[in-house]
């Protein structure tokens, strides 16, 4: 028996064999576990702001129109199937076309980026900030801006990430992998939306 | 030395091969799920109801966007027991504060204004 056998003694099969866990590569496996800690990141604050909302009488409900936050809902709907078609070319080995469908990925980022603030200064220049709003209670804006904002930075690291993997993936520094790992985290930020909508803006319309 | 290799040999080859008409399904589902979301945004229910109308549908898109976009139903059973569990209990863990929230809003004793406050 060599001594790396007998160093191995006692540990996993997987670790013995190179097989890695769940048959998921490293990489995948390390934006699973972000998504899931993040996951958590995004349930907390959700939970915290249902939790004022729930406790506080007199909530301030703002909204007057959905249409931009449904232009904004459908921009990244779009987007995560963009995605899903820049990673399949990717998987298929057609660079230009992977690289397309992530720049146009990236373009619906930006575009919802761009509505977002559009709708933060709609509301600051209501009289809104983290500390004041004219409808009721400080903590209104304190918990939107805080939920929002950092759904914001997550579209805006996302868009970031995008165009660095999907320019290096283009000049053959990063491999189709690396463009599903990319796309995962796209995806997991679509998903957070998707609780942000009706939990933050359609349960504080004005009727 | 070399770098580690990036595909290994048990990752199944067939991920990525589901047609282009399978993800424009999901992401109709998702739009039909996300416009009825606002549709009961204008309904006439409470705010509770209509709170957990729009929480089951969110929970419907996530496990859409999970299964289909994310490929999960793509990897294997054990690590999609792992994440959905794994997951689902820190999710869970996290409504243990509700009970108080409740609290606050319908009077438990010092839960009010100026309650238990003794007139001089």
């Amino acid at each position: 028996m060599s001594q790396a056998d007998l160093a191995m003694e006692g540990h996993a099969p997987g670790l013995v064999t190179g097989i890695p866990p769940f048959s998921v590569p490293a990489k995948k496996m390390a934006i699973w576990l972000f998504i899931i800690a993040d996951a958590a990141t995004f349930a907390g604050c959700l939970v915290a702001y249902g939790f004022l909302r729930n406790g506080t009488p007199h909530w301030p409900t703002p909204f007057h129109s959905i249409v931009n936050v449904a232009i904004m809902t459908f921009i990244l709907l779009t987007s995560s199937l963009t995605m899903l078609f820049g990673v399949r070319a990717a998987k298929a080995g057609d660079k230009s076309a992977a690289f397309r469908w992530t720049l146009i990925t990236a373009i619906g980022g930006i575009i919802f980026a761009l509505l977002h603030i559009r709708e933060w200064l709609g509301l600051i220049g209501e009289g809104m900030t983290m500390f004041h709003n004219p409808w009721g209670t400080s903590l209104f804006g304190a918990s939107f801006f805080s939920i929002t904002g950092l759904h914001l930075l997550h579209v805006t690291g996302g868009v970031i990430a995008l165009l660095a993997v999907g320019i290096r993936y283009m000049g053959g520094r990063y491999k189709a992998d690396d463009l599903e790992v990319t796309g995962l985290y796209w995806h997991f930020v679509d998903l957070v939306w998707m609780f942000v909508v009706p939990l933050v803006y359609l349960l504080n319309l004005s009727h | 030395m070399t770098d580690a290799p990036d595909i290994h040999r048990s990752e199944p080859a067939a991920r990525y091969t589901e047609s282009a008409g399978r993800y424009v399904v999901i992401y109709v589902c998702l739009l039909i799920l996300a416009a009825l979301q606002f549709v009961i945004a204008y309904s006439n229910v409470s705010t509770f109801g209509m709170f957990a109308r729009m929480l089951l549908i969110a929970i419907a898109e996530a496990g859409l966007a999970l299964l289909f976009f994310m490929h999960l139903w793509a990897e294997k059973r054990g690590f999609l027991l792992f994440v959905v569990i794994f997951t689902g209990f820190v999710l869970l863990a996290m409504q243990y504060g509700w009970t108080d929230s409740n609290r606050m809003d319908t009077g438990a004793p010092y839960s009010q204004p100026n309650a238990g406050v003794v007139s001089q």
